[in-house]
């Protein structure tokens, strides 16, 4: 993997002046991303927060390529850009690697675009998608999508009187992926830079399609000080949350330990999605979320054990 | 006809059906790149176009995708990234393309698509009407409507061109009436391939996403300050195509023998009534013309094969001087000022002095039989609204039980 | 927060559609970096060189690509870019502290 010091070197290909909020987390995602390529990139991108605060006409923060279409279309869209260099590649019109990322939101991903994603997946296109999962649709004013943890308060599932929150679970969408039999699949968050750019390394390694889920604050989403981004981050993987994992040729793989796991409500504490679980009543609501956190864990450990004894 | 053409009257005609002519066609133009998902009636265009990718007979890559916002999505995707890229759909599956259509026009892509014209649901058909690609004609594609399988290669090929033209940019779809053209066999002249290689040449797009040197953004938020001035170089490549459409026309029929023009004038100089009509309707009603015609009866048609842009001042030189003038809609606008056509037309003809009476009549939406005692019904209104000079009924339904 | 006049591009007379690339391109990479995003601070990082131990944490997660370096050593902070976020300076080693949030009464 690519040192700092050697990834300092390299060209910055994503510049300042974009219109991300202060503190916002999807440009450390966007910006690595393109520091760990070592081929020219492609970028194809749903709308939403990225897309917007990148691109506002005439300027543009990506030094590299770089395509919006729609909101639910931007793994179809790197389809058709990977097969174009396929087409052209082969009709000897083309003599350049590139190397081709979709970027979307949760919302763009879990949701409206999850078909789009799972088509080209499926069709093994040789791209990697990455998802900035903030957990809510942040850029239309934060409501809930099916990647909204249980019990989270946004727009569009208030806590109310009667309603403390986000009634469902969220959707897995990185064992989803990986269900697809796909190369690699990897979940990691943007507060941990060395684990996502390895992860980043290895998915434009594999010959086929791979698939980058990556937790990505949103600190007006989440409420909280701008400059916890990266430590809010660090500690979703704390407390298991949220852990930082690979799912390489189907070998399952724990990528960043998890030394002391944190109880989940010290986490849910430093958020303001999150506050009303902490009135008096709620309680019940707490313990829930951290059942659900420990069987998903649970789970995991198991898949990484019986991954390690079926490649040992 | 020329010199080339008759040295193609070497080339035999070959029975095909319009989906076959059409298949056929995009594996001489042999483009980059084909994403496609399968609904009748257009099915077997992609069926076929994935034998030829099967058997080697083209280096396309073909795209199987799992939707037709996708198919239009990567085509996009491919047309950004240099390739000369292509899909075909129907009735659903272009409405599901909606979205992605204003996409690719807005982004100026010069991609072609054959659409194989279906009703749209509710209630389900899988028949023709026009009702698909007349909700389209305000997403910045160009429409090239075919009266027939021959006309459907041949606009299919020159499509290409039209649309891959410095001064245009602009996505073409070619139409042809489900089952009715897409499965119905007849003779068609083909081209060689050759012909058709040298024809359409290779595609130079003036930017790409795959160019390592010059990396460009595409599709930006474009806010109050810059969204208009694109929006109006969009028109200005629509005022062009009009040129563009009769310059490669006139290429292909030195090539063909065929001579395309924005429509075809039906013995209309004389005539005192006429029909104006989309698609396979225009073979029926030329036959009731000749009827009429044998009669003494000066009818005439005008068969339209560009409705986008829609050529209106031609189309008032041709219809202004003819006293009544029928308009035939495979599409209802429910409760608008007629179908589409009609509307379009009307509005062209308003700023001529002298205009013609006209009606309109919504026929055979769903596949419904479009006979010759339809036809026939129609000039006799015309004849009527001659001896009259009044407008009975502004907006009729024909062939539909009370 | 106040937003100020931009004496940059945007403040000269925009061109006319005849004169602009077709379809919204942006035939040139890099073109926010002439957006300048200085004036959202409230707070302002300032890094103190003799503590710095280039551990390059605040240039890894800086969103805003507002860390400089030159020669491989970071050498301050693109003024004209940072939106005084502040994660420099959490992210900076506590045994370290080279970065210090102040009040930006610019």
């Amino acid at each position: 993997m690519a040192t700092l010091k050697e990834m300092a070197s390299k060209e910055e290909l994503f510049t300042g002046g974009h219109r991300a909020c202060a503190g916002c987390a999807f440009p450390i995602a966007a910006k690595l991303a393109l520091k760990a390529a070592n081929n020219p990139v492609v970028v194809a991108c749903a709308t939403g927060c990225m897309e917007v605060a990148t691109t506002i006409y005439p300027y543009t923060a990506w030094k590299s390529s770089f395509i919006h279409s729609a909101f639910e279309n931007a793994a179809a869209t790197i389809s058709g850009v990977e097969a174009a260099w396929q087409a052209l590649t082969r009709k000897g019109k083309l003599d350049q690697k590139f190397d081709l990322i979709a970027f979307g939101g949760d919302g763009g991903t879990y949701d409206i675009g999850f078909q789009a994603l799972s088509g080209a997946m499926e069709r093994g296109h040789n791209i990697l998608y990455i998802c900035y999962d903030n957990g809510a649709y942040m850029n239309t004013g934060v409501q809930r999508s099916s990647a909204t943890p249980f019990g989270t308060h946004t727009t569009t599932s208030p806590a109310g009187r009667v309603q403390q929150g986000k009634r469902q679970l969220r959707k897995d969408l990185t064992q989803i992926i990986a269900a697809h039999g796909v190369p690699y699949v990897a979940q990691t968050t943007t507060g941990h830079w060395s684990d996502y750019v390895k992860k980043v390394e290895k998915a434009l390694a594999v010959d086929g399609p791979a698939f980058i889920n990556v937790l990505a604050p949103c600190r007006l989403g989440w409420g909280y000080p701008p400059e916890d981004t990266v430590k809010i981050a660090q500690e979703a993987v704390q407390c298991c949350f949220w852990p930082a994992y690979e799912v390489e040729n189907g070998v399952w793989r724990i990528t960043v330990k998890v030394r002391e796991k944190t109880p989940v409500a010290d986490w849910l504490k430093k958020q303001a999605r999150f506050r009303h679980l902490f009135r008096p009543g709620n309680e019940g609501l707490l313990e829930e979320i951290q059942a659900e956190v420990d069987r998903k864990w649970a789970e995991l450990l198991k898949r990484t054990e019986e991954s390690a004894e079926l490649s040992a | 006809m020329g010199n080339s053409a008759l040295a193609n009257e070497a080339v035999k005609s070959v029975a095909l059906t319009g989906n076959e002519a059409v298949a056929t066609a995009m594996r001489q133009i042999h483009p980059d790149v084909v994403a496609a998902y399968p609904i009748t009636p257009q099915t077997e265009i992609v069926q076929i176009f994935s034998t030829f990718v099967a058997d080697g007979l083209v280096q396309t890559e073909f795209v199987p995708v799992e939707s037709e916002h996708s198919a239009m999505s990567a085509t996009v995707g491919a047309s950004a990234a240099g390739a000369r890229a292509m899909t075909a759909t129907s009735a659903n599956g272009l409405a599901l393309m909606w979205e992605v259509l204003y996409i690719a026009a807005g982004l100026r892509l010069p991609i072609v698509m054959p659409v194989v014209n279906r009703a749209l649901s509710a209630p389900i058909n899988i028949h023709c009407d026009h009702s698909d690609t007349m909700g389209a004609r305000d997403s910045g594609w160009i429409q090239l409507y075919s009266e027939n399988a021959q006309e459907a290669y041949d606009n299919l090929i020159q499509a290409v061109r039209i649309a891959e033209h410095p001064e245009v940019n602009l996505p073409v779809m070619v139409m042809m009436d489900g089952f009715i053209i897409s499965h119905g066999m007849e003779n068609v002249f083909l081209l060689s391939d050759e012909e058709v290689r040298k024809f359409v040449g290779e595609r130079k797009p003036h930017y790409t996403l795959l160019d390592a040197e010059n990396p460009i953004t595409v599709g930006p938020l474009d806010l109050q300050d810059f969204y208009f001035e694109h929006r109006r170089q969009q028109a200005e490549a629509m005022f062009n195509a009009d040129k563009v459409v009769q310059e490669v026309a006139d290429e292909f029929a030195k090539l063909s023998g065929r001579q395309y023009e924005f429509f075809e004038a039906y013995k209309l100089d004389d005539a005192e009534m006429a029909i104006v009509v989309i698609g396979s309707t225009a073979g029926t009603a030329k036959y009731v013309v000749n009827e009429l015609r044998a009669k003494g009866v000066k009818a005439g048609l005008l068969k339209m094969r560009m409705f986008r842009p829609f050529p209106a001042a031609r189309l008032r030189e041709a219809l202004a001087d003819i006293p009544a003038v029928a308009v035939m809609d495979r599409a209802d606008s429910l409760a608008a000022c007629g179908g589409p056509l009609f509307g379009d037309l009307r509005a062209a003809l308003y700023s001529a002095s002298k205009r013609p009476l006209m009606n309109n009549y919504i026929y055979g939406l769903g596949g419904r039989d479009v006979t010759l005692d339809h036809i026939r019904t129609v000039y006799q209104d015309l004849e009527e609204m001659l001896r009259t000079g009044e407008v009975k009924r502004e907006i009729n339904y024909l062939g539909v039980r009370e | 927060m106040a937003v100020k006049e931009k004496p940059v591009a945007q403040e000269v007379q925009k061109p006319g559609w005849k004169s602009i690339p077709i379809g919204g391109l942006i035939l040139r990479g890099g073109t926010a970096a002439e957006f300048h995003t200085g004036d959202w601070r409230t707070e302002k990082p300032i890094w103190d060189g003799e503590k710095c131990t280039n551990c390059y944490l605040c240039w890894v997660y800086c969103p805003d690509t507002s860390i400089l370096l030159e020669d491989g050593k970071v050498v301050g902070v693109d003024y004209d870019h940072c939106k005084g976020c502040g994660i420099c300076a959490a992210v900076c080693p506590p045994k370290v502290r080279a970065i210090e949030m102040v009040p930006d009464r610019d």
